[in-house]
């Protein structure tokens, strides 16, 4: 999935500057869903594989069914194959981001309740104390599922009788599902820290309760803020410019840490899976940065339709959200154990995409910045003369994506050379 | 969770308390059934969302020097940059027919005398 999504990422983007080439062969309304879907697939499968994995160690003494763990996979797998050839035979028929027919959900949601059935049958069996992760994994797999059932509540035509109110919901949906996965890659993230820095306390601190507090509130209420300048209720708006803005003891918490994080750094650097966690910190940092920002509604009334939100959503899921993820499958891979000519060429990706993935953010906020500029504050009425400037800066994005998919791709491919050697060897259970 | 849940009902049912546009009639689901099947919002947005490489259709309808006449031979023929989707006549006047309904909702662009000093608008 993460291939396929940085291949159609890169022809996206491509499609983007010269549409009068690929309009001929693949255009680009046919291209985004191929990378969105990817990319939204990979993020929620790799999630969810490392879950599967890790319950194993952290779920002891319970029943377990990996007829139950296969059943998912399969039903998943297939129905993601299914979506991709709709999409290359042009059958659409959903919103955005999720383009398939939406019949194609229930296949979804079925396979999602038979992983969630594997996850929470021996998570209930389990009677000891549940470490912090443990609850980010359980509210993100039971938030996913809510999430997942209010995207498709537009087929019912009552959510349909307004169009300010369905796209209300959509987005409503969209933004807490975005949330509800951010608690299971968290999560995720956290154990790895308990087991790299072999100190289990840290998953079970009042401030880290506590955080998880703050993220699951922001989860259920700040999704408003995608949503600004549509013409709702005013308290939707309120509501999600105040959550947000508690974001900023995320932001305060990390320039606190930043000492103690350095000294961490100097210890545990050698450890691959660590330094994809350490640089998704810095991208949290970043990105967190910029979502302050263009959450408060006077600033995202020049942001909103820009390329800034393109920043803010790749920044994220790349730069957060993929890091961990590498990170978590490099540990499950066991990728320090791996030849030293492997480590190299990982680590060769890795720098690679850190730094293409820099001028790329910067890129699309520059880009974001100028469309901006000109449609709000200068008021420019016609979209071609407002796009000029921008697609030139679009071309160094482009150019940036290029590096970024080499240097992530990379990793995907030396990660894959080595599933399939796990893979013979019945090491681990990776889908 | 509990909260949650009320918020989330107050969302449904009062989230929209003006509906401008009014319940859509036949012709109205139709187009949008044409725009999702087509996926044009991968290109083009209504209020902001959606794709950046057409301009946003929120208001297009009642634009100044634009409107249903202008609209037409854009869908039915496409341009350098959008491809035609070869949409039958009926097709083309139903997703006109759902544009038109969208402008009635709201304005996409918002004014610079909307923002207070809280930030909030």
């Amino acid at each position: 999935m993460l291939v396929t999504s940085l291949l159609c990422g890169l022809l996206s983007s491509f499609a983007f500057l010269y549409p009068e080439i690929f309009n001929k062969y693949i255009p680009f309304y046919q291209l985004r869903p191929f990378h969105v879907s990817a990319a939204l697939f990979w993020i929620i499968s790799a999630a969810t594989a490392g879950v599967m994995h890790y319950k194993k160690e952290v779920l002891i003494n319970s029943q377990m069914k990996k007829k139950h763990e296969k059943l998912f996979i399969v039903l998943w797998i297939s129905t993601i194959l299914i979506i991709f050839s709709c999409y290359a035979l042009k059958i659409f028929g959903g919103r955005e981001y999720w383009e398939f027919p939406p019949i194609l959900s229930l296949p979804l949601l079925i396979s999602w309740l038979v992983f969630m059935f594997s996850f929470y049958k021996p998570l209930f069996q389990s009677k000891e104390k549940k470490p912090l992760y443990v609850w980010m994994w359980a509210t993100g797999i039971f938030f996913f599922l809510i999430t997942f059932l209010e995207q498709n509540v537009w087929l019912i035509p009552w959510f349909r009788s307004s169009f300010i109110k369905e796209v209300t919901i959509q987005w409503k949906s969209n933004g807490s599902m975005v949330g509800a996965w951010n608690q299971i890659i968290y999560g995720t993230a956290l154990y790895l820290m308990v087991l790299i820095g072999g100190d289990k306390k840290i998953a079970e601190t009042k401030k880290a309760f506590f955080f998880y507090f703050l993220g699951f509130t922001n989860l259920m209420f700040n999704w408003g803020h995608h949503i600004y300048n549509v013409p709702n209720a005013g308290w939707i708006r309120n509501t999600a410019y105040i959550i947000s803005m508690t974001e900023l003891l995320f932001f305060v918490n990390i320039i606190m840490d930043f000492k103690s994080k350095l000294d961490e750094k100097r210890k545990f650097d050698h450890i691959i899976p660590y330094r994809f966690l350490i640089a998704a910190e810095f991208w949290v940092f970043a990105n967190l940065t910029l979502a302050l920002l263009i959450s408060v509604p006077a600033i995202n009334r020049y942001t909103h339709g820009t390329h800034i939100t393109v920043a803010h959503a790749m920044g994220a899921t790349i730069g957060i959200n993929t890091m961990i993820l590498l990170g978590s499958l490099g540990y499950i891979l066991q990728v320090d154990q791996q030849s030293a000519t492997k480590k190299r060429w990982i680590n060769i990706g890795y720098w690679i995409s850190q730094i293409s993935l820099g001028i790329f953010w910067i890129s699309l906020i520059f880009a974001g910045i100028l469309k901006g500029y000109r449609s709000v504050k200068l008021n420019m009425d016609n979209f071609q003369e407002v796009m000029s400037p921008v697609m030139t800066v679009l071309k160094i994005f482009s150019l940036s994506g290029v590096f970024l998919a080499v240097g992530l791709g990379i990793i995907a491919i030396n990660y894959i050379i080595m599933l399939n050697g796990k893979s013979k060897d019945n090491d681990i259970n990776v889908p | 969770m509990v909260s949650f849940a009320c918020f989330s009902w107050f969302v449904y049912t009062h989230g929209d308390d003006n509906n401008k546009e009014g319940t859509p009639n036949q012709q109205v689901l139709a187009g949008w059934k044409v725009w999702q099947d087509n996926n044009c919002q991968s290109c083009h947005q209504l209020y902001g969302l959606g794709g950046y490489m057409g301009p946003d259709l929120t208001n297009v309808a009642t634009q100044t020097g634009k409107g249903p006449s202008y609209m037409e031979p854009y869908i039915k023929y496409g341009t350098g940059r959008m491809p035609s989707f070869h949409l039958s006549d009926t097709d083309v006047h139903d997703l006109i027919g759902f544009l038109k309904w969208v402008d009635k909702s709201g304005q996409s662009k918002l004014s610079e005398g909307m923002n207070q000093q809280s930030g909030s608008f």
